[in-house]
């Protein structure tokens, strides 16, 4: 194993391999270390949802960026921009969405507030119940199923070297850089990426740093084809929903209910008290969807930190070596985020700024 | 609280909860079927009054009388969806089913949700008029309906042979029986049956009778294509090598208006796969099992499996498989002894029951029977050049397959297309079962209709964690 590269990047996810292709072009060799398959951690398992109504204030250039890459890779990610409806179906829901709409519009997103009664109108099926809503007709959703596959063949194209099952046991800094061992497999590369969402943690244990990373185990359910129930994807004032109707009929439900797993103990797991109340908002909020099967739930880990902004550059204490994740909407933001990482480590001035994990990260605010 | 839930009312499960109960433990027994007996004891259908008591009818009612008059809790017509573990360690199941009753929890899981049947396809196996083998078992044994006017009975293993005496003694007509296996493979396997001698007579009986009635049975030959326009007319059949590769040669025309077609049965382990339990694969138990002591403890505490989810071993093995689990849930329970288990009959019933599986193991040449065209993943309508074409670009495991092209996103789960699947890989890649592995075990365990599985919601109810930071 004579070859170093320069610049290995743990985790084949959407941050992993942007970066990847980033710093390729700029002329660099990458090699991209797995545990699993390629895009099939967070990327391929999320609900893909590309909605502005749900990015942060702060978040929201980034998103704005990200949707226009997103929209750029089309039919190969499954891309569709459908317009999306945020619901309230009490007081309180609407005076929050009231609030949370008006600064993401401060922010640069193009939401709009519309009357139930146009929302009866453009998507019949939902509940008559809805006493608020807000709309923006730049949502839409990708499919993340496909992630794997467009970046296997995007890094394949690239000339970048991907080992997938290759789980990192270990990790030493050597003279020449970094050396990544898998059991008793290595790899040699002057710099490091540390991309692996929910296992970045323990990735950064193993070279001494400590980060308040954690996950979240976020539920996400898929029903058989059915009829056409909507055209745009639906949210709901809290967060506590998303849902979308794919060309194929399918119904993806989501919200960010919680399951139950660590990262480290495998792929999580979903939780009976949680499904429950996510399937049952659904189906309140589309009646109809009472009479549709769930084929398959799932759960994908969401890394945070407390600040709930994402840990952007530099690893602190580490000399080459960086680190890109917890990048709350990951899933719309990744592709861009990915590109301004890969440019922070050619050595260029990014484009938008990044976010130093070595900031004070203090505990952000649930409303 | 429960001590014992027990998943499924077959030979195993049924037996399991029989003597669970009989050690006083406080047993639930669950199972979609309307009576227990499971798929090889299944009831009649109540359209039918009145029926030759054939030996699994008579040993179906007698488990069922049993079951009836024991403290057994039963939920039939019922599926378990989920299955989890609670804070402290209980199991919790969710349930769909006639009692508006969503979850249930016990201290101790038995899993004895037997098998299905696996079926490698081949060009038009989709057509109307194809049965599986163990489908066909089925409605011959509920409805007492035979498939076709004529039928041919194809694939491997021992059910062949059951199929076909059962059509022929329900008044219908065999065309044809082919049969991958060789004559061959069949007297390797007599050592085996020889541990159990009235199986063994049985299955001679089978084969002299199809000879006596003049019908053919084409050893060593597979199914080429199923055709006809609209349904089943007929099937060409190949000569096979020894590893199931069609040979050149004259093919072979057979009309037929129903093919019955399988290559034996995989354990069912989707539920052990959901609740934790580490699985490994073995060929001569039938594929992936989970990894279990001799009484079936699996590796998660408090979970126990019997029957032929736990591998192929056949109805001779299950009732005391089904002792065996509930000797241990017991012992584990409580601390004492359970009852002494004759381990002689459970050898022999294994040994028997291992070479009849590894009659029905697919081999690598059936993967020569699929064109390019030919649908590998029913539900969604996937050819297998689809699929080739993702093995081929590096999407090697299961997951990974299924995620770029919807291969067993579908209804049924990926039961009936996830063995071929990964059959593909492991011929392409070289490497083993055990390396290809498995895809991701989430629910349900099978489609569940939503309003179906929770009471309605009162809105002011539902419980609103913390909302996403603005």
């Amino acid at each position: 194993m004579n070859i170093i590269f320069d610049i290995a990047i743990i985790g084949g996810g959407i941050m992993g391999c942007g970066t990847a292709l980033r710093v390729a072009e700029g002329g660099m060799s990458a090699i991209i270390l797995e545990q699993g398959d390629i895009g099939q951690g967070a990327s391929g398992v999320n609900a893909g949802t590309l909605s502005m109504q749900i990015k942060r204030v702060k978040l929201m250039p980034y998103a704005i960026k990200g949707h226009e890459m997103w929209e750029e890779m089309g039919d190969a990610v499954g891309f569709k921009k459908t317009g999306g409806y945020t619901l309230a179906f009490n007081d309180r829901e609407a005076e929050l969405l009231h609030e949370r709409m008006t600064q993401k519009k401060q922010a640069g997103a193009n939401i709009k507030f519309v009357s139930s009664e146009k929302v009866a109108t453009a998507e019949p099926h939902l509940s008559k119940k809805i006493v608020a809503a807000s709309y923006c007709p730049d949502d839409g959703y990708a499919n993340s199923s496909l992630t794997g596959q467009y970046y296997r063949r995007k890094i394949d194209e690239k000339g970048i070297g991907l080992i997938e099952k290759f789980p990192v046991t270990y990790i030493r800094s050597t003279s020449e850089g970094w050396e990544i061992r898998s059991g008793d497999r290595s790899v040699v590369a002057h710099r490091i990426l540390l991309a692996a969402g929910g296992w970045t943690k323990k990735i950064a244990e193993m070279m001494d740093v400590e980060l308040p990373i954690r996950a979240r185990v976020n539920t996400v359910s898929v029903t058989e084809r059915a009829p056409k129930l909507m055209s745009g994807v639906i949210g709901h004032a809290t967060g506590l929903l998303t849902m979308k109707q794919k060309e194929n009929g399918t119904v993806l439900i989501g919200g960010g209910w919680q399951g139950k797993g660590l990262p480290e103990q495998g792929r999580g797991n979903v939780s009976i008290e949680s499904l429950m109340p996510n399937l049952q908002l659904a189906q309140f909020a589309l009646p109809e969807l009472s009479n549709t099967r769930i084929v398959r739930s799932w759960t994908g880990f969401e890394a945070n930190v407390p600040d709930f902004y994402p840990l952007a550059g530099k690893l602190p204490n580490k000399d080459n070596a960086y680190i890109l994740g917890c990048v709350r909407g990951g899933y719309t933001i990744g592709p861009y985020i990915s590109k301004l990482m890969g440019d922070y480590i050619l050595g260029r001035e990014p484009e938008m700024p990044l976010f130093d994990p070595a900031r004070k990260i203090e505990e952000g605010r649930l409303i | 609280m429960i001590d014992v839930i027990v998943i499924g009312a077959g030979p195993a499960g049924a037996n399991a909860a029989l003597d669970a109960a009989g050690y006083g433990l406080k047993v639930l027994l669950i199972d979609e079927g309307r009576d227990a007996g499971g798929q090889v004891w299944r009831p009649k259908s109540t359209s039918i009054k009145k029926a030759p008591k054939t030996g699994a009818i008579v040993q179906g009612d007698t488990l069922r009388q049993k079951v009836r008059n024991s403290s057994i809790e039963v939920r039939f017509e019922t599926r378990v969806w989920h299955i989890e573990t609670d804070e402290s360690e209980n199991w919790l199941l969710a349930l769909v089913g006639p009692e508006k009753e969503y979850t249930v929890k016990s201290k101790t899981l038995i899993i004895a949700t037997g098998a299905y049947e696996r079926v490698i396809p081949v060009p038009g196996w989709t057509m109307p008029g194809v049965f599986g083998l163990a489908g066909a078992t089925a409605l011959l044994k509920e409805n007492m309906i035979v498939p076709g006017r004529r039928t041919i009975v194809a694939g491997n293993g021992p059910l062949l042979f059951f199929v076909a005496s059962e059509v022929i003694r329900l008044g219908g007509r065999v065309s044809a029986v082919v049969s991958l296996n060789g004559l061959w493979d069949w007297v390797k396997a007599l050592p085996a049956m020889l541990m159990r001698p009235i199986l063994l007579l049985q299955g001679i009986k089978w084969i002299l009778s199809l000879y006596l009635k003049r019908i053919p049975v084409y050893w060593r030959h597979g199914v080429k294509s199923v055709e006809g326009k609209e349904k089943v007319e007929g099937t060409s059949l190949t000569r096979v090598d020894k590893d199931w590769r069609p040979v050149p040669g004259p093919e072979i025309y057979i009309h037929g208006e129903a093919l019955c077609y399988g290559h034996g049965l995989s354990p069912a382990i989707e539920a052990t796969r959901l609740a934790g339990a580490s699985h490994h694969f073995d060929p001569t138990l039938g594929g992936w099992v989970p990894t279990v002591d001799q009484y079936g403890r699996t590796s998660q505490s408090g979970l126990y499996v019997c029957g032929d989810n736990a591998g192929i071993l056949g109805v001779g093995a299950a009732p005391i498989r089904g002792a065996m689990a509930a000797k241990a849930a017991y012992e584990d329970l409580s601390g004492n002894t359970g009852k002494e288990i004759n381990k002689v009959i459970k050898k022999r019933a294994e040994i028997f029951g291992r070479a009849m599986t590894a009659l029905s193991i697919p081999r690598a040449g059936l993967l020569d029977f699929i064109e390019n065209e030919t649908e590998i993943c029913r539900c969604e309508g996937i050819s297998r050049a689809e699929i080739y074409q993702e093995i081929k670009f590096g999407a090697r495991s299961p997951n990974a397959v299924k995620s770029n092209t919807r291969c067993g996103m579908g209804p049924c789960g990926g039961r009936y297309c996830s063995e071929t699947v990964a059959l593909m890989a492991s011929d392409f890649t070289g490497k083993t079962r055990e390396e290809i592995g498995l895809p991701t075990a989430r629910p349900p365990l099978r489609p569940v209709v939503m309003g179906e599985i929770t009471d309605d919601l009162d809105y002011d109810d539902l419980p609103i964690p913390g909302v996403s930071p603005l």
